[in-house]
């Protein structure tokens, strides 16, 4: 029974720990769709901040800086990372009013394409890899020892929730989500009382992006630990996108969700160990479709209950011409 | 009111592609006056005030504010200057709150606290004598309430400057005496307000000047009190209103179409139609008159099939078979199979009645695809269609490959109303024909619709202009408010008589003062 | 004086939309853009690997055109991608988004393979084929059409719904793969039963039946009343209610016919190319395919010039990587790229700048 427990905890803070990397990716594009983008450029984006943030340890792998500098040092050029792929799918989209999904996709090759440019560069070379490992610690939670759970549950995953909070509070609390969230709904309105659409878009686009990015980084570097673990990010990407419906677009409720999505994604190989019981492998394959399924199901649960709260901001997807007449 | 200017336009213009929707327009608005901007659907009011408003950027001339030249590119710079406006359509964002619609765009803190917000909009709400729930979400709002919350939003940024946009088309008689109070009020305060209309009574009773536009160039500005409607008018469409239309006399009148008792809920829940009981007759124009949104649009749609109407019937007279069949409930295409010959011309002609992206020929193909067994489409007797209509009306197009979207608002609706007509109807609806139409378009629509009623079809013609109903049509039907207030002859009726039962309400026993007084 | 006057600023331009571009000058335009696109990879690539740029170019065409087999591979390639442009071409002419075209490819070869494993043995190869290619295509639909019944029904967006259905699909193959593979590999060897016959070359069958289809397909959309139908909802739905078309019944026929094009598609790579199936039997296609389509306007006979021109990126960007010993991403960052470059030139084809008129008076007193 004890050992039970513990496997479970095991398990639970695992799966926690991985939600983390949907939660990050969910939050930018929340971010990104209450200003009424829908960014399928995300994957791409999240891989392009593992990349990055990846690229930097490198290059600073023999500059002698202490490591908390280095860690800083790494998520800065993650976000900056994300951001500047934000300023391209904002320049297409807003400024150049190109279609969002055609412009998100051929985001979504570029940088998972990029990525792999990068990082098969940089894991070539072992003594960076090395270097990881020592950095890895930093992304690591302190007290967690050798052997447990916790080791999962670095800095970033109180990054991640931090930021989930704070953007909620943006969003509800301040003048400037209730901009951002007028701009999503109703463009035209919130152009005529004077607020910069274009800014917003192009702000809410970027620093989301910029979140996102983060989420790529801290796949490989706090959950995975490894630096192949960057294949596995632009399918993670599509998660947080289906995230953002399950949430209802809501940040705060995306913590859990994210939990919830881990624990998805994880139970297919998880549960039958933690439950002693034998699965045929085939069966866990099918439960790796769970967190699909059930975002397939919250989507229609929603459309089918038509609350205006819970529909997705009216504008998503529409470019926003002022003198369309 | 007194001497200082507010506002001062020089020499402005815009145009959109070639056409100018505003030519060197001059306009000086004092502090403390309510000036009313007058003029045709399609004179270029709009453009103007929205100028104004930073909506559009002029492409030449001057703005000035208080004196000094000022460069307005977005709202925000409008805002800055003290400039509002209060758009025809709200711009609301419906899943927000009244107090959360007003605090957008406004000046503040980072954090707003909606508290204060409150308190400030009841403020302003008690000192000009509004009624509003701060804490109601727009969506779950009347058109009136939502009006209300567009001029506190204005107000809460603490504009001097106001611009309403035809704000009595959506309002009851009631609800419109109010808003005028209210307006008085402000002009008390100092406020210059100015009025987009084309409603000469209003003109009159509120106004202290009026400026009139026609074609996008400003004709004048007199003063009200010593003008007439008569003048007005005059100088609104350039000549005295001689419209001259040819009404011949009915002939074979008999009932074609019974509507009885027709009562419609909208998706919103509200009773957009109430009761609605006429006939119309072959050989008749019969005129459907009414304020915007009293359920016009509603009306036809359900006649058409494309409404789903919670009581009453429709009761088609065959003149081929002498049967009777009740169109309730029953959509397009099965309208046409009974063999009911219902054309319908829609009052948003590129949105419902036409695709703008595909070219004249398509387009005549949207009503009779269908025909015939092949899987494929004939474009040949749609492409003869396009042809004679484009010859007959004189559509001005290069080709009748040119998507319609490109036409002129004009050639558009000649393409729509020869196409329903092509089908050699036996009911002939038509929603606004002529808005926004040059006055040679209009006189053509008027003279398919007089032929449609000569040949025996039974044509339905929803009007905004009272001077055309009572000249075109034989009777006239009056709704207000989704329900029927009378059916007048229209070679006996006048104007006033109709003016009067569109806005007629149940609770309205005695009749607007301000109408009367206009009238006069 | 006037000129202390700083609060005047007119702004430097504003955008108005253009009228009717001729064609010439909206192809020019969008040459000018895969011209520059291609100059900025062949930058990069100095960047990257200091390589010649005239030499990058010359290398991205003989990727394609090199050789006799590289020009084989080049149209095998260009065929399958289009078939799928194809399927999704009907969907987005009615305004449907559907990037679910992955899974429903992917859905659609597993059907072929699950009929080539359970009746390979048991029925001859003709019979086989048939059975294959019947099962491909009503899975297909059917998979299509799970998101169109809820967009019609509920307005579900469908967006989302088709993207969830590919991980869905992918799901599913794992779990047959490893169903079939007893020691739990995962990796299905090529079976030899279910093989299209050959006709002239291995890849020409392939490459006539895409052509074909993409006639018919052509000839469906232009000519028919159904597709003129799909036409008039992509538009506006409001003018397909007022000349009473179904549009919940144009919605779902539609998506069954987008699905089912996807399951010829499977059915053509498992039996004419791989004869096996994996989880990357698609390989992101499906999302490629919907550039392809967009880019030709959603015309089929234009989308054999644009798949022609991606596969064509793809395989010149392969060729340089391996020459100049690139790693192998480097194609889809110059898709990407050029994707970029093609997106945003839309741009200056619908819209133009209108710089301000006048110029500024320098401040002289």
């Amino acid at each position: 029974m004890e050992q039970f427990f513990s496997q479970f905890l095991d398990f639970a803070l695992t799966a926690v720990s991985l939600g983390m990397t949907f939660l990050y990716g969910c939050t930018g594009e929340i971010l990104t769709e209450k200003a009424g983008h829908l960014n399928l450029g995300i994957p791409g984006i999240m891989c392009m901040g593992g990349a990055c943030g990846c690229l930097t340890l490198k290059l600073l792998n023999q500059s002698g800086l202490p490591p908390v500098l280095l860690v800083l040092l790494t998520l800065l050029a993650s976000f900056i990372g994300g951001m500047l792929m934000g300023i391209i799918y904002s320049f297409l989209t807003v400024t150049l009013k190109a279609n969002q999904n055609v412009t998100g996709l051929a985001m979504t090759i570029f940088g998972a394409g990029t990525t792999k440019f990068i990082m098969s560069g940089i894991s070539s070379a072992t003594e960076a890899f090395q270097n990881y490992l020592y950095a890895k610690n930093y992304f690591r939670f302190p007290f967690g020892g050798n052997t447990s759970a916790l080791n999962y549950n670095g800095i970033m995953v109180f990054l991640a929730i931090a930021i989930a909070l704070i953007a909620a509070f943006v969003l509800n609390k301040t003048r400037a989500g209730l901009h951002l969230r007028a701009v999503g709904e109703n463009p035209a309105t919130a152009d005529a009382v004077g607020i910069n659409v274009t800014r917003y878009k192009y702000v809410a686009t970027c620093i989301g992006s910029g979140i996102a990015a983060l989420g790529g980084l801290f796949y490989i570097m706090g959950w995975s630990g490894t630096c192949d673990a960057y294949k596995s990010i632009e399918q993670l990407g599509w998660i947080s996108i289906a995230l953002v419906i399950f949430t209802l677009w809501r940040p705060q409720i995306s913590i859990i969700g994210s939990a919830l999505f881990g624990l998805l994604y994880l139970a297919g190989t998880r549960i039958p160990t933690l439950l002693g019981i034998q699965f045929d492998m085939s069966v866990t394959k099918l439960l790796e479709i769970l967190p699909y399924a059930v975002t397939i199901i919250v989507l229609i649960v929603t459309s089918v209950g038509k609350k205006k709260e819970n529909q997705p901001p009216a504008a998503l997807g529409l470019p926003y011409f002022r003198e369309e007449r | 009111m007194n001497n200082q200017v507010a506002l001062e336009l020089n020499k402005v213009s815009k145009y959109f592609g070639s056409l100018a929707a505003n030519k060197d327009v001059d306009l000086t608005v004092y502090r403390g006056e309510i000036l009313s901007i007058l003029g045709e659907n399609g004179c270029g009011k709009t453009t103007l005030m929205n100028m104004i408003a930073g909506i559009y950027y002029p492409d030449h001339g001057t703005i000035s504010v208080n004196g000094q030249e000022v460069v307005i590119r977005s709202p925000k710079d409008a805002f800055r200057h003290g400039i509002g406006m209060i758009h025809q359509h709200f711009k609301l964002v419906d899943l927000f709150t009244a107090a959360e619609n007003i605090v957008l765009g406004a000046k503040g803190d980072k954090r707003y606290n909606l508290k204060d917000v409150n308190r400030r909009v009841e403020e302003i709400a008690n000192k000009y004598g509004f009624h509003v729930d701060p804490k109601k979400k727009i969506y779950e709002m009347s058109v009136s309430e939502k009006q209300t919350v567009e001029i506190l939003k204005v107000l809460y940024r603490g504009a001097d400057i106001l611009i309403l946009d035809e704000p009595s088309a959506v309002l009851t008689p009631q609800e419109t005496d109010r808003l005028f109070d209210i307006l008085r009020r402000m002009r008390e305060d100092g406020k210059s307000i100015l009025i987009i209309t084309h409603k000469l009574h209003e003109v009159m009773s509120i106004s202290d000047r009026v400026a009139v536009l026609r074609k996008g160039e400003h004709i004048a500005t007199v003063e009200t009190a010593s003008t007439s409607p008569a003048e007005l008018t005059e100088m609104m469409v350039g000549k005295k209103v001689e419209l001259n239309i040819d009404r011949p006399e009915p002939k074979n009148v008999s009932d074609r179409l019974e509507v009885k008792g027709l009562s419609l809920v909208n998706t919103d829940g509200i009773k957009v139609l109430d009761d609605i009981t006429f006939t119309a007759r072959s050989g008749e124009i019969l005129g459907i008159a009414g304020i915007a949104g009293s359920g016009q649009k509603e009306l036809l749609e359900s006649i058409a099939g494309l409404q789903h109407p919670a009581q009453g019937e429709i009761v088609y007279h065959n003149p081929k078979t002498g049967t009777s069949e009740n169109l309730r409930d029953k959509d397009p295409v099965s309208i046409r199979e009974l063999g009911v010959r219902l054309s319908f011309v829609p009052e948003d002609r590129l949105g419902m009645g036409l695709v703008g992206n595909m070219d004249i020929i398509d387009n005549m193909m949207l009503r009779s695809y269908r025909k015939g067994h092949s899987m494929f489409v004939d474009r040949k007797k749609p492409k003869d269609l396009a042809n004679k209509i484009v010859e007959e009306l004189e559509v001005a197009t290069t080709s009748t490959h040119t998507p319609v979207r490109r036409l002129s608002g004009g050639n558009v609706q000649k393409v729509l109303v020869g196409r329903e007509i092509a089908s050699s109807p036996t009911v002939l609806m038509a929603a606004y024909p002529v808005r926004g139409l040059d006055i040679n378009s209009s006189y053509t629509i008027y003279g398919l619709l007089t032929k449609q009623k000569e040949s025996g079809t039974a044509v339905i013609f929803v009007g905004e202009d009272l001077d055309v109903l009572v000249e075109i049509c034989d009777r006239i039907l009056v709704i207000c408010a989704g329900r029927v207030t009378g059916i007048l002859d229209a070679r006996t009726t006048t104007k006033e008589e109709i003016g009067l039962l569109m806005t007629k309400t149940e609770r309205d026993t005695e009749t607007d003062p301000d109408m009367k007084e206009a009238s006069r | 004086m006037k000129t202390t006057n700083t609060a005047v600023r007119e702004p430097l331009f504003h955008v108005v939309k253009r009228d009717a571009m001729p064609l010439w000058k909206s192809m020019l335009i969008r040459v000018i853009a895969v011209v520059a696109a291609l100059l900025f990879c062949a930058l990069l690539s100095v960047l990257l690997v200091h390589a010649n740029p005239f030499e990058f170019i010359e290398t991205m065409f003989k990727g394609s055109f090199g050789s006799s087999r590289r020009l084989w591979r080049f149209a095998k390639d260009a065929a399958v991608l289009l078939c799928i442009s194809l399927a999704i071409t009907p969907a987005f002419r009615m305004r449907f988004w559907n990037i679910g075209a992955e899974g429903q490819t992917l859905i659609g070869a597993l059907s072929a393979v699950a009929v080539m494993i359970y009746l390979g043995d048991k029925v001859s190869n003709g019979v086989l084929l048939v059975l294959m290619f019947a099962a491909s295509v009503t899975v297909g639909a059917i998979w299509g059409c799970i998101p169109a019944v809820f967009k019609a029904k509920w307005n579900t967006n469908e967006t989302l719904f088709t993207l969830m259905m590919n991980y869905v699909a992918t799901g599913l193959v794992a779990y047959f793969l490893l169903l079939w593979t007893p020691s739990g590999s995962s990796v299905l060897g090529e079976l030899q039963v279910g093989h299209l016959p050959t006709v002239g070359h291995n890849y020409l069958l392939l490459i006539l039946a895409v052509l074909v289809l993409t006639a018919l397909l052509y000839i469906y959309l232009q000519y028919t009343k159904q597709g003129y139908e799909i036409s008039v909802v992509g538009e506006s739905e409001n003018t397909a209610r007022y000349i009473g078309i179904n549009v919940n019944r144009v919605i779902i026929r539609t998506m069954l016919i987008s699905g089912a094009i996807c399951g010829v598609a499977g059915f053509l790579i498992v039996g004419a190319l791989d004869h096996s199936i994996a989880e990357t039997t698609v390989g992101g296609m499906g999302f490629t395919a919907i550039m392809v389509s967009w880019m030709a306007k959603f015309n089929p006979l234009v989308m054999i010039g644009t798949s022609a021109f991606v596969t064509f990126l793809e395989q010149g960007a392969a060729q340089v990587s391996t020459n100049f010993d690139i790693d192998s991403s480097f194609p889809s960052m110059v898709v990407g790229i050029v994707l970029f470059f093609i997106i945003g030139c839309e741009f200056f084809i619908g819209y133009k700048l209108k710089f301000r008129q006048t110029a500024k008076n320098g401040g002289e007193s």
